[in-house]
């Protein structure tokens, strides 16, 4: 499951599969923010992370959200940064889009740069069916749960 | 005696919002705020129980917790926005307030 590479000293190190599933809307709880700071610090060990959204957690990724009347920090644009952590694997499950009456118009327009090929900009998001994402699941070293 | 019901939960995470309308009776309000605005939305799975509220009952939404989430369109026809004012006023118009936490 994990890449093998030899470290400065030598000494084999792997990177491991993080997988982060957020199943909370923002705003109503703290565990959005929350996740969306561990995946930052986690992509920062340049490990290899994806992210999932699920239920009401493809809510995190709406355009347009505007929280200045409700005195909160809107940290959605946040979400815009991680294709700059190399966080490029963003999974919204198309069912839980599906119940909320949501497209992925509705969301927003993630991206990150791909150096392989001359900075190409590429999309981060892919919706998936619940039963493709339960296979990327079962390919991960280690699941983090908001 | 007529009550105002607030939901505060989403209704695709906690049952608040079927319950709220189990007992809320024809002529009163309901409020959704925070989470339970998510239900104002066109389209989803519970847009039908919206709908059917709305035939006798009042329905209402908090504008800044739509804002918020980003979804200050495509509302079911029929719930009302309210600002905080006309928050503070549906209370003072209502005998009491139902919260369904």
């Amino acid at each position: 499951m994990s890449d093998e590479m030899l470290n400065e000293e030598g000494n084999v190190q792997r990177t491991k599969k993080f997988m982060y599933v957020n199943r909370k809307a923002p705003y109503g709880t703290v565990y959005a923010l929350e996740s969306l700071e561990v995946v930052l610090i986690g992509a920062a060990f340049e490990q290899d992370v994806s992210v999932a959204f699920i239920d009401d957690g493809v809510y995190q990724l709406t355009k347009g959200q505007n929280t200045t009347d409700i005195g909160m920090k809107n940290f959605s644009p946040t979400y815009a940064a991680l294709g700059d952590y190399e966080v490029t694997k963003i999974y919204v499950e198309k069912e839980s889009l599906e119940k909320r009456g949501l497209t992925v118009d509705d969301l927003q327009h993630l991206v990150w740069e791909d150096e392989d090929e001359d900075y190409a900009e590429k999309d981060s998001i892919k919706v998936v069916s619940a039963e493709e994402l339960g296979q990327i699941f079962a390919d991960q070293d280690i699941m983090l749960n908001f | 005696m007529s009550i105002l019901h607030t939901i505060n939960k989403s209704p695709f995470e906690k049952d608040s919002f079927q319950t709220c309308l189990r007992y809320a009776k024809a002529g009163s309000s309901i409020l959704l705020i925070e989470d339970a605005v998510y239900a104002a939305r066109e389209g989803t799975d519970v847009s039908d129980a919206v709908k059917a509220a709305i035939q006798d009952k009042s329905v209402f939404v908090l504008l800044p917790d739509l804002d918020a989430r980003g979804l200050n369109s495509n509302l079911i026809n029929g719930v009302q926005s309210v600002d905080y004012a006309g928050f503070v006023k549906l209370t003072t118009e209502n005998d009491t307030v139902q919260s369904w936490l």
